[in-house]
């Protein structure tokens, strides 16, 4: 499932490397699919590069994605999918983040379209978002207990 | 309420409350607008109403069972969902249908594009007070789903696609009743360009209305037709084909205008599309062959099979009583929706239940664009551009 990141010929990978070395800390293929996994404090630098530099060009943020690995630590994680409409390829960003801290720096001011995602997140995972315009719920009541899509968060009756 | 300077002086906002229950909200959408008299100053949509924790509900169930689950999203779309959802989990277990049941697929989910597009021309022409196309509208909508009961026994909550093919063999006949519809369907779109496209209101209330920029539409994450309105040609079918669409010829209808009209006549457009991408499907379509994936463990044995060989019925016991269990990752995906880009990420963790199932709803991220389309125009205007992004809001609160 993990390949060795070094023999990896996926030029996005490349291309961050040369951006910054430590920016990459795992690449996973699986299924034809990339995923990059980013250190928590390279997430916005490396989503303002992968934007702009024209030969990548993701301009599209089409998902973000929480998904709660309770009880293993690092708990959450973050998934970035990204579209290039120019060149036709896909990648994914994944951020691990801890459950002492679970703050993420907010990509809102690169693809203003991860507002309501990251405002999504914060809601049923209770993960933060430094430097969101607006961190608020979103689909459920404002005074609701509880992040529901955490794993410690019963899916029938009372909790 | 904040007090704004205009050409007679200075005057106070006032805010309006839209919704929830607004005939014109699509359901329970609702929208804080702030007013300068009759233009919008600030747009806020507020939605939540109909969340019902479908992610949360899919963490429950087995992979076969979260089927149900994404009928509920886009119910206009039923099958475009099931599309999706069974091509993750497909992708996820590394399976592939065989090309009947492709075919079978591709010709469905055109299918309901034309039937959401339908009710899309028809309840945005109800709202800008042309209630006879409605009626016009369903009627054929009507004629798709009466094909979707023949082939699944149900009009809406279709459930037809299965992880590694379609749940039955469709039945005899079923295939002339899709070739009637397509005889009769181009005369009837052009009885609802008589009625719209040059309709002296329909243009007033739709032309230069709701206008947005390539640049801010990729930006907001905006796909679909409201994305391709504005000059782009991203569409998932073409730029990353699944389900067999790369063998099929079809052109992507795209304006560069960005207004509500454009959208209005990219939907059209996209109908005759669909006509084309249907019959090509049926002329492919061969006449024999298996409509499951040969995939013992996964996909239920033949009935047949179950009562001679015990390995059949053992399966079978343990798909409905235990599921199936594909290995650990994650996968991601997409497929063009009659809103723009759904996609589905599924997570496993070896075990027979889904370990996340985030669903990517393009009506949620469309709806993002909103207060961009409509501040700074009028009222009215809101009830044009909420109806021209198309939003259900079954897949926006989930």
């Amino acid at each position: 499932m993990t390949e060795k990141a070094d023999v990896d010929p996926n030029p996005i990978v490349t291309k961050l490397r040369d951006w910054e070395p430590r920016a990459v800390a795992e690449v996973i293929a699986f299924r034809g699919e990339t995923t990059i996994v980013i250190p928590r404090e390279f997430l916005r630098g490396a989503a303002e590069y992968l934007a702009v530099a024209p030969e990548l060009d993701f301009k599209l943020l089409s998902d973000i994605t929480g998904v709660d690995r309770f009880p293993v630590e690092p708990r959450f994680e973050l998934n970035y999918h990204l579209v290039s409409i120019t060149h036709g390829v896909r990648v994914r960003l994944r951020v691990r983040v801890p459950e002492i801290d679970p703050v993420a720096e907010s990509v809102t001011p690169v693809w203003p379209t991860a507002n309501w995602h990251e405002r999504e997140i914060f809601d049923l995972f209770g993960v933060r978002f430094e430097g969101h315009p607006d961190l608020t719920r979103i689909l459920l009541p404002d005074n609701w207990e509880g992040y529901p899509l955490r794993k410690d968060y019963p899916t029938e009756g009372s909790r | 309420m904040t007090t704004v300077r205009t050409a007679v002086g200075e005057s106070k906002t006032m805010i309006l409350n839209m919704g929830p229950q607004h005939p014109s909200t699509h359901g329970v959408l609702r929208v804080v607008l702030e007013l300068d008299g009759e233009t919008v100053v600030k747009a806020r949509p507020d939605i939540g109403y109909l969340h019902t924790g479908i992610e949360k509900s899919g963490e429950a169930l087995t992979y076969s069972q979260a089927i149900t689950l994404t009928d509920r999203l886009d119910y206009l779309a039923p099958l475009s969902n099931n599309l999706c959802y069974c091509l993750a989990v497909e992708k996820l277990l590394a399976i592939e249908p065989p090309p009947r049941a492709k075919y079978v697929r591709v010709l469905l989910t055109e299918l309901t594009r034309i039937a959401s597009h339908l009710v899309w021309v028809g309840s945005h022409a109800i709202d800008l007070g042309a209630m006879s196309v409605f009626l016009y509208c369903f009627r054929e909508r009507e004629e798709i789903l009466n094909i979707f009961e023949m082939v699944s026994g149900q009009r809406m909550m279709t459930s037809y696609f299965r992880i590694g093919g379609l749940a039955l063999e469709p039945p005899p006949g079923w295939l002339d009743r899709v070739d009637h519809f397509l005889r009769i369907f181009p005369s009837r779109l052009a009885e609802y360009e008589n009625l719209l496209t040059e309709n002296r209101i329909w243009l007033a209330r739709t032309k230069g209305v709701g206008v947005i920029s390539a640049e801010n539409a990729i930006a907001l994450g905006v796909t679909g037709p409201v994305l391709r309105s504005t000059g782009v040609a991203y569409d998932v079918r073409r730029a990353f084909p699944y389900s067999g669409y790369e063998e099929f010829q079809f052109d992507i209808p795209t304006s560069t205008d960005g207004d509500c009209y454009a959208r209005y006549l990219l939907r059209v457009a996209e109908m005759r599309e669909s006509v084309k991408i249907v019959r090509q499907a049926m002329e492919k379509l061969p006449a024999e062959g298996p409509i499951k994936a040969d995939a013992p463990g996964i996909v239920p044995p033949q009935r047949e099979k179950m009562k001679t060989e015990m390995e059949a019925l053992i399966y079978h016991f343990k798909i409905f009583t235990e599921g199936f269990a594909p290995p650990p990752g994650e996968v991601y995906q997409a497929i063009e929706s009659p809103r723009g880009e759904l996609g589905f990420f599924v997570a496993s963790d070896g075990s027979p239940k889904p370990y996340r199932m985030k669903v990517r709803a393009p009506s949620f991220v469309n709806l993002q664009a909103l207060p961009m389309l409509v501040e700074g125009r009028l009222l009215a205007d809101v009830v044009a551009c909420i109806g021209t992004i198309d939003i259900i809001l079954g897949e926006v609160d989930r």
